[in-house]
């Protein structure tokens, strides 16, 4: 905890881009902004670290007599979801199933999306968690736009299959928290693969990590260059983001008339002004009320949009600021007291954000929390309740799916069980807000990742090999 | 100083300092009758509608026909679940606030050094750390907090987690002596674990050395030993088999490790983390040694690169005596979170709901006066609104030596701030 309290990553985007396949993103802004394309006349133009994801081909599945959270409406009981060629085909009481389906029982078992987390650092802080494979904080300059976490991943994390097993089907990589500005996040689908490129989620936009607060004050504190202070960051924040719009108005000017020889490409000033471009969705990982209202206010003056908060353990204290700027909070339910600027959280966090109209979301930050948010949402749900916040499954089961999907600029993708989403679909053996339910299924754009009941669907990483590590199926 | 159920438990602090505390020493007199709800002693089978009484900081009677006295406080928990009050073991709880961040203004739970056999942690007990309410809320009533850091961090102690002064609090001082067999020890051995080992083995040697020959000692006839008079007057007891050797250990190397130095000393050993005790199961029971389990982690580390979350299951299935435990400091709230998850992977709910009551105390060695609902016990008991696992329920009156704790804490004064925005402040 100590080590990922340290880490702490952020974020992605804020506008429903239709699906680019992987694009480097000026080669995105190159096609949206120029009709006259000529050949690519520099790397940035090309098609940069594609995503070579490929949906595993499934029959047809129908899961019939179950209760379903669509984390889109209603909660439906007795009800059937059909999926088929990765994608949701109906839900609801009537559902015809293909002759060739493969039928599975839910009677007394939930169905629901499959759950995203928005903040991870799995692959870039791997399990067994030497410094081998500390590969998250690039801690050599408070700020570190160039960097991508999808560089660090690795996919043979083991702790990858033990979040499978809690009904994880898309995690956003972070980097940690050291930094002002910690780099470039990914979205994956966890499913067993080679390369991370296997595992990038076609269509995500990118993310920008981002820290206020203790962390990177407490690892530059001590440097020549500081920062030192908040007052310190947020100068560290502004300088950054005056060389990007700089760099933005350059290259932008360039792409237009594409005379002369390209401007030269600087990775950090990319990664930012795609970031001003409104293509790159920043994440914040921001403990204190009156830390977001900066960050807000720094937003303002550069004229991008935060995404997300994260940890945001004081978010209840702005909950209307949120709610009126459109900015989700990731948080924990009950974490708490692990420094200064986290001795402010309550459990009620999520609810007091909902009632407000903001947009709550359960995050782990960790590779034990990320296998039970489904119980981190059942906490926070049953504390608005007894304080008379009236939280239903159907929403609490948003602050893990449909929410988390919105914050990462997935949502026209997955997060709900509506008709053409993907079919990210969990199983679970009873109420997911009881502390004995178990994810028993989960199904990645269809296909079977994970089955407790049978080991053929419970995949062990190359790590695991020759220890006598017992797999998840437990 | 066995003593509490008489009123009085004389603790001994390094070799020097003695306290003498009083269980409920300020106890009102007022008979307090809880009645209609499902009772759980954990030392007998569930009592359905059954009545509780508490009087002097004590449980007077419990049972299904238990007669109250017609001057007693009521309290009508019809259709609610009664428990003793949950012993969180292996906290820092009441010694330290905040987990990381280097604030040493809220950290009392260590010293330099790496074999402090003499270091007891009673002393930095603060009865108003802001750790305490919030677990309380959480239906814990006591905790075993520990020292931290080094090959032997110091004497564990265990406390109620409610009074004005240490000596309102305080239950056994020390309660164990902590000593880490794992990664986190083996600096003080030169970098190996074996090294590790052969130095607890020399300091215990030389600890019944010591006892052996006090008089050369004080004479200055005497080898060095490999420890201060103090640390090894400390270490006393535990070679006398009396104090608990509280070992951290997850390896399963290390696990046989500890068992091996306890058979060579006659240790009275408890194994703490425990991650690959599942694989060491039979020895365990074997060597009757209980295991103080983590149901929430299961990350592959070099320390244990095959833990598992069912392993209380597995080491109940032995025979093995098993708390359960949940010493994060950023999630200390979740202990009965991970009770509910050790039956979520397979313990029966009754082990459970003894890994954090009366295992414990029997671990720990108070279990004449903790641990289960039965005359003459501390009145330290939760009245819940449903099953204590599960997240729908709450603690809805929680009694600390017969006294009901309020349910305001920082926390619900912070919610209720901002409840309605903007605050008033």
């Amino acid at each position: 905890m100590a080590l990922s309290s340290v880490r702490l990553a952020l974020p992605r985007r804020f506008i429903v881009l239709p699906t680019l396949p992987g694009a480097g993103l000026l080669a995105a802004c190159a096609a949206a902004t120029s009709s006259v394309s000529g050949p690519a006349r520099t790397s940035a133009e090309r098609p940069q670290y594609v995503s070579t994801y490929q949906r595993r081909p499934s029959g047809a599945v129908l899961i019939r007599n179950a209760t379903v959270l669509t984390a889109a409406g209603p909660e439906q009981e007795r009800a059937a979801i059909l999926f088929a060629n990765g994608k949701i085909v109906a839900v609801g009481p009537d559902v015809v199933a293909p002759a060739d389906a493969v039928v599975v029982d839910g009677t007394g078992k939930f169905v629901t999306p499959g759950i995203i987390d928005t903040h991870s650092h799995m692959g870039v802080y791997a399990a067994p968690g030497t410094q081998s494979e500390a590969d998250g904080n690039e801690a050599t300059n408070p700020v570190t736009a160039q960097v991508w976490a999808e560089h660090s991943f690795w996919p043979q994390d083991p702790q990858i299959p033990l979040a499978v097993a809690g009904g994880v089907t898309v995690i956003q990589v972070l980097p940690g928290s050291a930094n002002l500005i910690g780099g470039r996040s990914a979205t994956l689908r966890l499913i067993p693969a080679r390369t991370v490129q296997d595992m990038k989620l076609p269509g995500a936009p990118y993310g920008l990590k981002m820290a206020c607060g203790e962390n990177p004050k407490r690892v530059y504190g001590q440097r020549p260059l500081g920062p030192s202070t908040r007052m310190g960051n947020m100068a560290g924040y502004r300088a950054a983001f005056i060389e990007a719009e700089r760099y933005r108005a350059k290259w932008d000017g360039w792409l237009k008339t594409r005379h002369g020889e390209p401007p030269d490409r600087d990775l950090k000033l990319e990664t930012l002004a795609e970031v001003l471009r409104g293509r790159i969705l920043p994440h914040i990982h921001c403990y204190r009320a009156d830390e977001m209202a900066q960050m807000i206010d720094l937003s303002k003056e550069f004229g991008f949009k935060i995404r997300s908060f994260h940890h945001a353990v004081e978010a209840y204290k702005i909950a209307d600021l949120l709610a009126r700027e459109g900015i989700a909070a990731s948080v924990w339910d009950d974490w708490w007291g692990f420094k200064m600027e986290a001795l402010d959280a309550i459990p009620e966090n999520a609810a007091l954000l909902e009632r407000a109209g903001a947009k709550p979301i359960m995050h782990s930050d960790d590779p034990n929390g990320i296998q039970r948010l489904n119980q981190e949402a059942a906490k926070a749900m049953y504390a608005g309740r007894r304080i008379g916040i009236p939280i239903s499954r159907e929403q609490a089961i948003r602050w893990m799916t449909a929410n988390p999907a919105w914050a990462l600029g997935i949502d026209s993708i997955t997060g709900t069980l509506e008709p053409g989403k993907a079919a990210d679909v969990v199983v679970w053996s009873g109420d997911p807000f009881s502390v004995y339910s178990k994810a028993e299924r989960v199904y990645n754009e269809g296909w079977l990742v994970f089955d407790r009941a049978d080991t053929a669907h419970q995949w062990k990483t190359d790590f695991n090999l020759g220890t006598s590590a017992p797999g998840v199926g437990r | 100083m066995s003593a509490a159920l008489t009123g009085r438990a004389a603790v001994t602090i390094g070799f020097a300092i003695t306290f003498s505390l009083a269980v409920a020493a300020r106890s009102t007199g007022q008979t307090i009758a809880i009645s209609g709800a499902t009772i759980f002693p954990v030392s007998g089978p569930r009592i359905e509608h059954g009545t509780i009484l508490l009087r002097d900081g004590k449980i007077a009677a419990v049972g299904a026909n238990v007669t109250v006295p017609a001057n007693a406080a009521r309290i009508d928990a019809s259709g609610r679940w009664i428990t003793p009050g949950f012993i969180q073991t292996g906290t820092t709880l009441g010694v330290k606030l905040l987990e990381s961040g280097g604030l040493a203004q809220t950290e009392e739970d260590s010293v330099t050094g790496e074999v402090n056999a003499a270091f007891n942690l009673a002393e930095a007990i603060d009865p108003a750390s802001l750790t305490l309410p919030v677990a309380r809320l959480e239906g814990v009533t006591s905790t075993l907090a520990v020292p931290t850091g080094g090959l032997v961090p110091g004497q564990g102690v265990l406390f109620d987690l409610a009074g004005d002064r240490l000596d309102d609090l305080l239950d056994k001082a020390p309660a164990v002596m902590v000593m880490d067999l794992s990664e986190g020890g083996k600096s003080a051995g030169g970098g190996s674990r074996a090294g590790a080992v052969q130095r607890l083995r020399r300091t215990l040697r030389d600890a019944l050395e010591y006892s052996r020959r006090k008089e050369d000692y004080r004479r200055g006839q005497i080898q060095p030993l490999a420890a201060p008079a103090e640390d090894l007057e400390a270490l006393q007891p535990v070679v006398r088999g009396e104090l608990p050797v509280l070992a951290i250990a997850n390896r399963r190397s290390d696990i046989d490790n500890a068992l091996r130095l306890a058979r060579e000393f006659k240790l009275r050993l408890v194994i703490w983390g425990g991650a690959e005790a599942w694989q060491a199961a039979a020895d365990l029971a074997a060597a009757r040694v209980p295991v103080v389990v983590e149901p929430l982690t299961d990350v592959p580390r070099f320390d244990a690169l095959s833990p598992r979350l069912d392993n209380a299951t597995l080491l109940r299935a032995a025979g093995v005596t098993t708390v359960l435990a949940q010493r994060d400091m950023a999630q200390f709230r979740d202990l009965r979170q991970a009770a509910g998850n050790a039956v979520r992977n397979g313990l029966s709910w009754d082990d459970a709901l003894r890994g954090v009551t009366l295992a414990p105390a029997e671990v720990f060695g108070v279990q004449d006066r903790y641990g289960s609902l039965e005359p003459g016990k501390v009145a330290n008991l939760v009245v819940w609104s449903g099953d204590p696992f599960e997240f729908s329920s709450e603690a809805e009156h929680v009694f600390i030596r017969g006294r009901e704790m309020p349910r305001q804490n920082r926390q619900t004064e912070l919610r209720d701030r901002y409840r309605a925005l903007p605050p008033r402040f």
